[in-house]
């Protein structure tokens, strides 16, 4: 029962599988997205059919500034991959802290934006189909940014306590993969309620 | 001190129960994870089989009040919830999470704690199912269990309709077994990319191995828009949102759509694991290869693709135009195209074979003819003027059983009778197996042949009682008198399974001559699997070992 053909040792040396962290979330994102086709589905469907108002039209301003920021973010998170994969740790949590600032700003503009639409047009989840597929469908893709946010404030944290390394970009990759994703997913959603949905 | 230091010298002759308890519970062991899979959903089986029963002695004669109408609604709720979410889908990770990582020369899961994790929050949304018995009533005294159908649709679930917290222990235990499931499916697919042994390429995977793949990468996109569906759902009934709320403009037919987005590919999900067992098993009692390898893996993706464009044959009766039903009619009848394939390979690995007719065997090859012929009356259905006559019928009914049962289930018990030995080191009794195929195979053609009769007559799904005068009551007693032998054949099995645990004869690491690598380690696998990672050079790297003179290598 011994092995019958051994491979030699420089094929064994050569045995690559992609890394499992990028599999993983590259597993995860494509389950993320099918919820986010399901709401954006719903969401086009249902434009034009609230039997009330305030309609998309008359309450929603383009979000420019924010989605500039969110947007710009991704390529941020980018270079602090690369830094952190380089060494060059000081670089590194620059970008990360940029990163995670420019997270924020987009959801504090979002917090904006439904501060003025529940309180000064009274537009809750429950006022008309359009509420609730609005507030469904950006508060989904709000919380992702929270999440993404949470874990990137953590790595952002580690690495000015000084525990973060050369040998953690590729976790760092995985969490920038699912930054990338959250940015995307807006671009979408941008197109969705804002340019389609008005 | 003295005795404290013998505690320390000699632990295992001082673990308690609790240690043991302790042992599973905190396990990551892929193994003892893939067996609680497996226990947890064995548990459920045979719940929701008591259920059918139960529905089956209350058809039994007409006019029957055996149980009140609104139980049996509960009854069919649960039955089709619970078979669907709590045993196909654990079982088939429970033999996913045990054999795929041996089969691929892994030493365990890419995520062992996520795989912890995943298992024990699929276990939370049984509990949470069932709980609903309890705590279903709430402040309304308004039912407990859910009964609104396991499809669900609305404005059924909306809260003036089902008014309590029955239909949101109903969307929470699925929403949170969604979570499990999508896991245990990226679980399973980052092992089988990025865990294989040296030499395992992926044109020589086992293709038990391929089919997990597929099925994993079918759960990402089915199980979330049902996730998406549900989140939607607890919006409507804990915010107010509209989404199938008719009254504010929502519409009804949109949950249809999203359920069956689901609903369709999940057949897909439960059935792949079962070709996967078929794949095994099948070559291994021929004494032959599996005909057509690369065919065999581009129907089984083939499958997986088309299985997303057939949901809405679910939905011929809604009125969707003949746009959409031609689509959805031509859609469903090529899948049957990768199916058929599967089908002939099959035949064409026993054709010729030196076939052994092992107790796994028999089920493979009852599964082989009833796949056929539940294969056969959904092309029936797939014809959408068919399908309005007899949409919501015992016809349906009788049409999704033989794929869940004649195809799903017969290859799940060819799959215990094949792995058991692996999994405890001690062979199931093949005379007890016999007793058990036997039986079930007859219970299973007097109920679910014999029910397609009534579905033709004109008896809808889903009623709890029937007027004497329809001329259904002989055709009702064939089937429930079919339930009562399935009842036995499965005491009979669980029976066989509890003796052999003890009493069966010792397997042996390769009882059945087999060549995939879980066979090459002892039964049970030590916790590490492999003592030294094995290499790999064919599809059938054991026959290799056995046959050094004449490699698979060469020929491949």
């Amino acid at each position: 029962m011994s092995t019958a053909v051994a491979l030699t040792h420089e094929q064994i040396e050569e045995w690559k599988q992609p890394s499992r962290g990028i599999v993983g979330m590259a597993c995860l994102v494509i389950a993320e997205s099918a919820i986010f086709i399901i709401f954006v589905v719903a969401y086009l469907f249902y434009i034009g059919k609230s039997l009330n108002g305030p309609t998309p039209r008359e309450v929603l301003e383009i979000p420019w500034f924010a989605s500039i920021c969110l947007l710009s973010s991704s390529i941020t998170v980018h270079f602090a991959v690369l830094d952190l994969r380089q060494s060059r740790i000081g670089r590194f949590i620059t970008w990360l802290a940029t990163t995670v600032v420019l997270g924020s700003i987009f959801l504090a503009a979002t917090a904006m934006e439904w501060y003025d639409l529940i309180y000064h047009y009274g537009l809750t989840i429950r006022t008309n189909l359009f509420g609730t597929t609005f507030y469904s469908l950006v508060g989904l893709h709000a919380s992702h940014v929270i999440v993404g946010l949470i874990m990137l404030g953590l790595a952002l944290v580690f690495g000015l306590l000084g525990k973060v390394n050369a040998h953690h970009a590729e976790r760092l990759e995985v969490v920038s993969i699912y930054w990338h994703f959250v940015d995307a997913v807006w671009v979408v959603v941008f197109t969705v309620v804002y340019v389609v949905g008005r | 001190m003295a005795t404290q230091t013998q505690v320390i010298v000699n632990p295992a002759r001082q673990r308690g129960w609790l240690d043991h308890v302790q042992d599973w519970v905190t396990t990551v062991d892929h193994k003892k994870i893939g067996l609680m899979y497996i226990g947890y959903a064995l548990i459920f089986l045979v719940i929701a089989g008591f259920e059918a029963i139960l529905m089956r002695i209350q058809l039994l004669v007409p006019n029957n009040h055996f149980v009140s109408p609104q139980d049996f609604n509960r009854l069919f709720t649960m039955h089709g919830t619970t078979m669907v979410f709590f045993v196909g889908m654990p079982i088939l990770f429970g033999f996913g999470n045990y054999l795929v990582p041996l089969m691929i020369g892994a030493r365990d899961m890419a995520f062992p704690r996520l795989n912890a994790f995943s298992f024990w929050v699929s276990a939370f949304g049984g509990l949470l199912l069932y709980f609903s018995y309890f705590a279903g009533s709430g402040l309304y005294g308004a039912g407990t269990a859910p009964d609104v159908g396991w499809f669900a649709y609305a404005p059924l679930t909306a809260r003036v309709f089902s008014p309590g917290h029955s239909t949101d222990y109903w969307t929470l235990s699925i929403f949170i077994s969604g979570i499990g499931s999508i896991g245990t499916a990226l679980n399973i697919v980052a092992t089988t990319l990025c865990m294989r042994c040296p030499g395992m390429k992926l044109s020589r995977m086992p293709l038990l191995v391929w089919l997990y793949l597929v099925t994993s990468g079918l759960v990402f996109v089915t199980i979330s828009p049902l996730t998406a569906a549900q989140i939607m759902l607890c919006i409507d009934r804990y915010l107010g949102g509209h989404f199938f709320d008719t009254q504010a403009g929502g519409s009804a037919v949109l949950w249809m759509h999203f359920f069956w987005i689901f609903g369709h590919p999940e057949v897909y999900v439960l059935v792949l694991p079962a070709f996967a067992f078929a794949n095994e098993i099948i070559p291994v009692f021929s004494r032959k290869a599996i005909f057509g390898y690369p065919a065999m893996v581009a129907a089984s993706v083939g499958i997986g693709f088309v299985s997303l464009s057939v949901w809405a044959h679910h939905m011929f009766t809604v009125g969707m135009g003949p746009g959409p039903n031609a689509f959805f009619t031509f859609s469903t009848m090529v899948i049957s195209v990768p199916t058929g394939i599967k089908i002939f390979n099959w035949l064409a690995t026993l054709w010729g074979g030196n076939i052994h007719l092992t107790t796994p065997m028999k089920f493979a090859i009852g599964f082989l003819f009833q796949f056929l012929i539940a294969g056969l009356t959904g092309i029936m259905l797939s014809v959408s003027p068919f399908d309005w006559q007899l949409g919501n019928s015992y016809f349906v009914v009788a049409h999704f059983h033989y794929v869940l049962v004649g195809a799903i289930l017969f290859m799940i018990f060819a799959a215990f009778y094949y792995w058991y030995p692996k999994m405890t080191g001690r062979m199931l009794s093949d005379k007890l197996g016999s007793w058990h195929f036997w039986l079930f195979l007859i219970g299973f053609h007097l109920t679910f042949d014999f029910m397609h009769i009534p579905g033709l007559e004109g008896m809808p799904r889903r009623i709890y009682t029937y007027e004497a005068d329809r001329g259904w009551t002989l055709l009702n007693q064939i089937v429930s008198s079919g339930a009562v032998f399935q009842a036995i054949a499965t005491l009979i099995f669980v029976w066989n399974m509890v003796v052999s645990y003890f009493k069966g004869e010792k397997a042996g690491p390769d009882p059945w001559d087999a060549w995939t690598l879980e066979w090459s380690t002892s039964s049970p696998p030590p916790s590490y699997n492999f003592a030294t990672l094995p290499v790999v050079e064919s599809r059938r790297p054991l026959w290799d070992r056995k046959h050094p003179e004449e490699p698979d290598a060469q020929y491949e």
